[in-house]
């Protein structure tokens, strides 16, 4: 990236995003908590800064920058609770609010599942700060635009795409004495480089909390030579065909696992993870033993909150560990009511292997290299099943060698499925697998081969 | 705030609302622009709008959802899960009712005051059914309640409690519905999952930012371009088909007095006789159509389609109610199904699913009803039909008259990047579509 400075712009531009520091949040928290007389008071505070540029048909189209500061307080009295929100952070406005939240919980039903205040607790120390992100202003965002749409105007091609940079702080505390802050970053660029004719379209895209791990001009190049080599792609026939998916293929399926993890959905036989007959699937194998999904917030990679929203310590979780289900998630009651210790993490990591996405190609006789997928939306919640579409970059692969552009292909698969049909892995790399373009949680996937994923129709979509 | 500079946008915006802060942000905003502007090609060129001194509006409520006793709320939920629960093989139900009251205060440059009084309307349900022995369960949803600019007598009129035990009962007839055979079949689609059809293959298409190249990154682009060759040619479908775009039917979510420029929205066809005449515009969109708008002796307008889901997100274009007329005759669902011999009837959107130029996409529904000799024999499971936007149109034979029409829709329809949520309704009546292609989504695990 260019070292672009907008001498025009407001020495605030330039300058760390803005968002609430530890000793502001404490004192919001201590004047909410003054003004309680519930039984149990909780506030979480969030503030931050988000900005973001947009681009098109080679040019800035919109972009945005805006700040704003949160304040939600859950009040409890006995089992009843309710929670209000506002964003005025004034005396008045603080006492309003908890005002609303306690007269809301007094109107409340009594919560059979409602669960107490956790007391004062010890996190981690975690990641996801970084001031390459804070820092970064709309010049420099137009330089990282710049480094994208020059080229592809260059090169008589049409650049699209979106650059979203956030930093903010997150604050918990209630009344039996937690406190819990954390600032974090996050950032995401993604770019679609089109053919004028409208016959190709490639993408590319990245996403870390660290700006300055994101190469604004290698993505460009990326989709530019997905464009290229994407044009007059050729119809097949849908059916069973052995898939390379790369890394962000692999996060835009892998990830909807961590949404189906739910052990109470699991006990009451609404889920995959049921087992026929009553029970889940703990300790049965689902998928390929070399696979291995897990969730750490202190992993560098897929930094996350060392607490969550109720202020419970987040840990590393393996769900799934060499293909046995080893985990699912427990939210506190359910937990309690079970005997096993809450879950909670975010992020996701899944296992690979040594293989470069080249060696993946080579050892295909006949495959799909897959650079994305689209739309994906759930079909049916009893086998993870979910459809989609193969997007910006869809290849044949014949005796080891991608040999032409082929039309899009709509797909009704598993992730599940997919994981049972392993033939070869990559190395895990973090991916921008949101398919909007925000950073998303942290996922790092490893690109993937696998046999017969199921394509049913194909598209005239490019 | 959103600034113009030299033909180049800029945005800011901040919940603090003192003197200093607004200040700040409107000087935020256009060096914002000027940033912008070192990756400028074509500038930004405005249509004119007419200017409203001072405007007010308010959605046409009612019972002001805000003030009903929230325990009358959580009183009428709770008997509404109760009632589903009663019905054998229930497992698992919940019920919710959201409300949103949005005050909208827009000022511009060209002397636009207006102050707007927004209301939406979301009650909902879902029910489970499990069969523990099968590892089978099924859910079934309110789908029929659809979202609504309304107040609380909407919640009121949709009947929660009295419509659980059926919506229960039809949880539970799912488990032992026959699998779907592959195959075409004629579909006749009720008005509660047409909406979302509509919605995917025609109103997003003929969005013209899309149709320009604004949206390739992420909703993505096209098949309805280039406008050059599509307006006044296009065959989208039957000549059946009318597709009227507005934002001014009552209870709709897209209605209101101005759109988020200070634009009067105009009712306007998007397809006539099944061929296509207009898209969705705003005013730095209008002056793409500055021809075609010529030649029909029009002048070059926004339709009033700009749209932000808060203050803190910029304005672009998004859908107005797309909505498709229902026929001259008077006919119903039940006519629909008993001019058809082999077919299959849809109630409720269910699965979705669109490729990124709008050609290719999938749905699945609620209830699916096999349709045998003009009669309903049975409920079938796991049934999706695939289809390509101007085939599916053009196999549209029947459509409703206007005493079946409804309005269905949705409170959070993505778009852009940020992505921004935007509130849409979709009026159709009933509709048969001849010889689509339905799959059978059932997989064993």
């Amino acid at each position: 990236m260019t070292g672009f400075i907008d001498h025009t712009a407001p020495r605030g531009l330039l300058a760390t995003a803005r968002h609430l520091t530890r000793d502001e949040c404490e004192a919001i928290a201590r004047r909410v908590l003054g003004y309680a007389s519930a039984d149990e008071t909780r506030v979480t505070i969030s503030s931050g800064t988000t900005g973001n540029t947009r681009f098109a048909v080679n040019q800035i189209s919109t972009a945005g920058d805006s700040y704003d500061a949160v304040v939600s307080v859950r009040s409890a009295f006995g089992r009843r609770s309710a929670s209000a929100t506002t964003n005025k952070l004034d005396d008045a406005s603080l006492r309003a609010v908890v005002q609303r939240a306690e007269a809301l919980a007094r109107l409340a039903p009594e919560d059979p599942e409602a669960m107490p205040e956790l007391g004062p607790q010890q996190y981690q120390e975690g990641a996801g700060w970084s001031e390459a992100t804070a820092s970064l202003d709309p010049g420099a965002r137009a330089a990282a635009v710049r480094a994208v749409s020059e080229p592809s105007r260059g090169a008589n091609l049409v650049s699209t795409g979106y650059l979203e940079a956030n930093a903010g702080a997150f604050a918990v505390a209630n009344n039996k004495g937690l406190f819990a802050y954390r600032r974090s970053t996050a950032a995401s660029m993604t770019t679609t480089v089109r053919t004028p004719d409208g016959t190709g379209s490639g993408w590319a895209g990245a996403a870390h909390h660290d700006f300055s791990k994101i190469d604004a001009a290698a993505l460009g190049a990326r989709a530019i030579e997905k464009a290229r080599r994407s044009v007059n792609p050729a119809a097949i026939e849908p059916g069973r065909y052995t898939v390379v998916l790369e890394p962000t293929a692999v996060g835009n399926l892998v990830q909807l696992i961590a949404g189906a993890l739910s052990a109470r959905a699991a006990d009451e036989g609404r889920s995959f993870f049921t087992k026929p007959g009553g029970g889940t699937k703990l300790g049965q194998k689902v998928v390929d033993e070399r696979v291995t999904l897990s969730s750490d917030p202190f992993d560098p990679e897929t930094p996350g909150a060392p607490f969550g929203g109720d202020g419970l310590p987040q840990r590393r979780t393996t769900w799934i560990e060499n293909g046995v289900v080893k985990n699912l998630a427990y939210d506190r009651y359910w937990a309690q009511q079970k005997g096993v210790e809450p879950t909670g993490a975010s992020g996701f990591r899944m296992s690979g292997g040594d293989a470069s996405l080249e060696d993946l190609i080579a050892s295909t006789e006949r495959g799909l290299l897959v650079t994305r997928l689209w739309y994906i939306r759930p079909v049916d919640p009893r086998t993870i099943l979910y459809t989609g579409l193969t997007r910006d970059g869809t290849f044949l692969i014949e005796r080891g060698k991608i040999t032409r552009a082929v039309k899009n292909l709509r797909w009704n698969e598993s992730p599940i499925f997919l994981l049972n049909n392993i033939e070869g892995m990559g190395r895990p790399v973090r991916v921008s697998a949101s398919e909007d373009g925000s950073p998303g949680a942290p996922i790092v996937v490893p690109p993937v081969k696998a046999r017969d994923f199921n394509f049913t129709s194909t598209s005239d979509a490019v | 705030m959103r600034a113009l500079v030299d033909g180049t946008w800029g945005f800011a915006a901040t919940s603090e609302l003192t003197d200093d802060s607004v200040v700040a942000v409107a000087r935020q905003a256009v060096a914002q622009a000027r940033a912008n502007r070192s990756a400028q090609v074509r500038p930004v060129a405005l249509a004119p709008a007419a200017p409203t001194a001072q405007g007010e509006w308010k959605s046409p409520i009612q019972v002001d959802p805000f003030a009903v006793p929230v325990a009358d709320k959580v009183a009428l939920l709770l008997a509404a899960n109760e009632a589903a629960l009663k019905v054998p093989g229930v497992r698992f139900v919940n019920s919710g009712m959201s409300f949103l009251r949005e005050e909208k205060t827009f000022a511009n440059t060209d002397g636009t005051y207006t102050v707007q009084t927004l209301y939406r309307t979301t009650p909902s349900m879902s029910v489970t059914a499990v069969n523990p022995t099968a590892g089978d369960f099924q859910s079934r949803s309110s789908a029929e309640v659809a979202p609504m600019g309304l107040g609380y007598e909407y919640v009121t009129r949709s009947d929660l409690v009295g419509n659980a035990p059926k919506w229960a009962a039809e949880a539970v007839e799912k488990l032992k519905a026959k699998p779907v055979e592959v195959g075409r079949y004629d579909l006749v689609l009720h008005p509660s999952h047409l909406w979302l059809t509509i919605h995917e293959s025609v109103a997003h298409p003929t969005e013209l930012d899309r149709v320009l190249g604004f949206e390739a990154n992420y909703a993505g682009t096209s098949f309805v371009t280039p406008p050059e060759k599509v307006l006044g040619q296009l065959k989208y479908g039957a000549p059946l088909m009318n597709i009227q775009a507005d934002r001014d039917q009552v209870g709709s979510l897209a209605a209101c007095g101005w759109d988020d420029e200070g634009v009067k929205p105009e009712t306007y066809m998007i397809i006539k006789d099944g061929v296509v005449v207009d898209y969705q515009t705003t005013r730095e969109q209008a002056p793409y159509l500055d021809w075609w708008y010529k030649k029909a002796g029009r002048p070059t307008r926004s339709h009033g389609n700009s749209y932000a889901q808060t203050w803190a997100d910029v304005q672009f274009q998004r859908m107005p109610n797309v909505s498709l007329l229902p026929g001259a005759k008077d006919t119903t669902w039940e006519d629909l199904i008993a001019a058809t011999d082999r077919g299959i009837a849809i109630v409720g959107n269910g699965s979705f699913s669109i490729d990124q130029q709008r050609y290719n996409a999938q749905f699945g529904g609620q209830l699916f009803y096999e349709i045998r000799g003009g009669k309903i024999v049975g409920m079938l499971k796991d049934v999706a039909y695939q289809m390509r936007t101007p085939e599916f149109w053009s196999a549209l034979d029947m459509l409703g008259g206007k005493r079946s029409y409804q309005l269905g829709g949705s409170s959070n329809d993505g778009k852009g990047q940020p992505s921004q949520s935007n509130a849409v309704s979709h009026g159709c009546p009933p509709t048969r579509h001849r010889q689509i292609n339905v799959i059978n989504t059932g997989r064993t695990a």
